[in-house]
């Protein structure tokens, strides 16, 4: 898009009439997507971007942290993570998976769950317990290591279950008093999956404009351009911006994949308490590489960090700059929260490019 | 970890690839992706496939997620 046609986009949204109008979007690429470009300080006043549900550590309740950080200390067992998930805080102060490395415990930095299946295969006299967090996007490909450890009779590879799934958490945010939210900036890789369909909802259902889209500043200009015009003309659809990747079905072999070795359960995520439909479990036939199964987990309900406001920031009711430890007592180098650890957080992206809010 | 990234494919052995990126070679798996070629892109998400993009869209994502990898380092 041309920086005349961009300016064209700016023009249109300063005629607007000037009501107070804000938008979600659910995907920490695309919280960090529009921080780098510094497109909140580009709209005018009345037009508001606040970040959703969109960043998979950051919903993940506190007390699943704890549970994986207790696992960590036994001697017989392997954590391997994505490495977002290195340095979100336990419930006590300073505690993290890089801190139990430091004192002995065995953690892995992954980039792919297949990368934890080899790591099972090459140490056979220990467990790996691979950390399986996220949405629908990262959902098919967790599933799948555990038909690709069991072809391989790899049976000391087993998943922590944290998958969640949107379009619960996105109701339950409906469904509250006062969601004051007018359209949706709707995740892209998450659509890829579950495809155009599984988001009809907010237009149909909800009566909200919602739009599909990737991951240029082009693209969520154009989004922004998008919902403005469907909100001017009082339409509520659901347009898909992303059709080089989104298709109407989604990915149905991915989709097979979730349905072969998952099940739909309730879950509870930070800020929100128990969500019914909102997580991924792994099947009664596949429990021998169920983690939660293999080692008994029982979480423990635990409070979120004090002063920690990621649980409000997270359904959109607040603001990384509305807490008062931000960029003071919790900066990326010692996180209180996950929002301020993870490279998909709210508070990481204002922290990062906090020149450009 | 939800970073997406296009990856060009460079080698084929069942459901396990090569992709290629900026230079940077990745074993990638091809579960979820239907009648693949040696030359197409697919967008990877943790290590999978998760769609097919078309090779001008692909030459344009590559220059977005370039710049969105620097974000998030
Ligand atoms: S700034 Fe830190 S303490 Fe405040 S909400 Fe964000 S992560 Fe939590």
């Amino acid at each position: 898009m041309s920086l005349a046609c961009e300016n064209g986009i700016l023009k249109y949204l300063f005629e607007k009439d000037g009501i107070r109008i804000n938008f979600m979007e659910v995907c920490g690429t695309h919280t960090h997507a529009i921080a780098r470009a510094g497109i909140k300080a580009l709209l005018p006043d009345n037009i508001r971007l606040i970040s959703g549900p969109g960043c998979p550590v950051c919903v993940t309740a506190q007390e699943t942290i704890d549970a994986y950080l207790t696992l960590s200390e036994r001697d017989d067992v392997i954590i391997a993570t994505y490495g977002d998930m290195i340095r979100v805080p336990g419930s006590e102060r300073g505690d993290n998976l890089a801190r139990r490395r430091a004192l002995g415990s065995r953690v892995a930095v992954v980039y792919s769950p297949v990368d934890a299946v080899d790591i099972a295969a090459n140490n056979p006299d220990k467990t790996v317990v691979f950390l399986g967090v996220g949405f629908e996007t990262t959902a098919p490909g967790t599933a799948a290591s555990i038909g690709i450890a069991k072809e391989r009779n790899v049976h000391n590879y087993c998943v922590y279950s944290m998958l969640k799934r949107v379009e619960p958490a996105l109701r339950a945010l409906l469904d509250s008093p006062d969601f004051d939210i007018s359209g949706f900036i709707v995740p892209g890789h998450v659509a890829a999956i579950i495809g155009e369909r599984g988001f009809d909802f907010l237009a149909s259902e909800y009566k909200k404009p919602s739009v599909i889209t990737g991951f240029e500043p082009e693209d969520i200009m154009g989004s922004i351009y998008s919902l403005i015009k469907q909100i001017r003309s009082g339409r509520a659809e659901l347009e898909n911006k992303y059709e080089r990747l989104v298709k109407k079905e989604g990915n149905i072999a991915a989709i097979d994949a979730i349905e072969k070795y998952l099940y739909v359960r309730d879950d509870v995520w930070r800020g929100f308490s128990n969500i019914s439909k909102a997580g991924f479990g792994i099947k009664e036939e596949y429990s021998d590489f169920d983690a939660e199964k293999r080692f008994d987990i029982k979480t423990v309900l635990k409070p979120a960090p004090a002063g920690c406001l990621c649980g409000e920031i997270i359904k959109g009711r607040k603001e990384p700059l509305d807490c008062r430890l931000f960029g003071c007592i919790c900066t990326p180098e010692d996180p209180i929260g996950p929002c301020m650890v993870s490279g998909e957080g709210a508070c990481s992206a204002a922290f990062k490019y906090r020149s450009l809010i | 970890m939800c970073l997406a990234v296009p990856f060009k494919i460079i080698s084929i052995d069942g459901n396990d690839a090569v992709g290629e990126y900026e230079g940077i070679f990745r074993k990638i798996r091809v579960d979820f992706i239907k009648s693949l070629d040696i030359g197409d892109y697919v967008m990877v998400h943790a290590g999978f496939a998760i769609e097919k993009l078309d090779e001008k869209q692909a030459l344009l994502d590559i220059e977005a997620f370039k710049e969105l990898e620097e974000a998030f380092r």
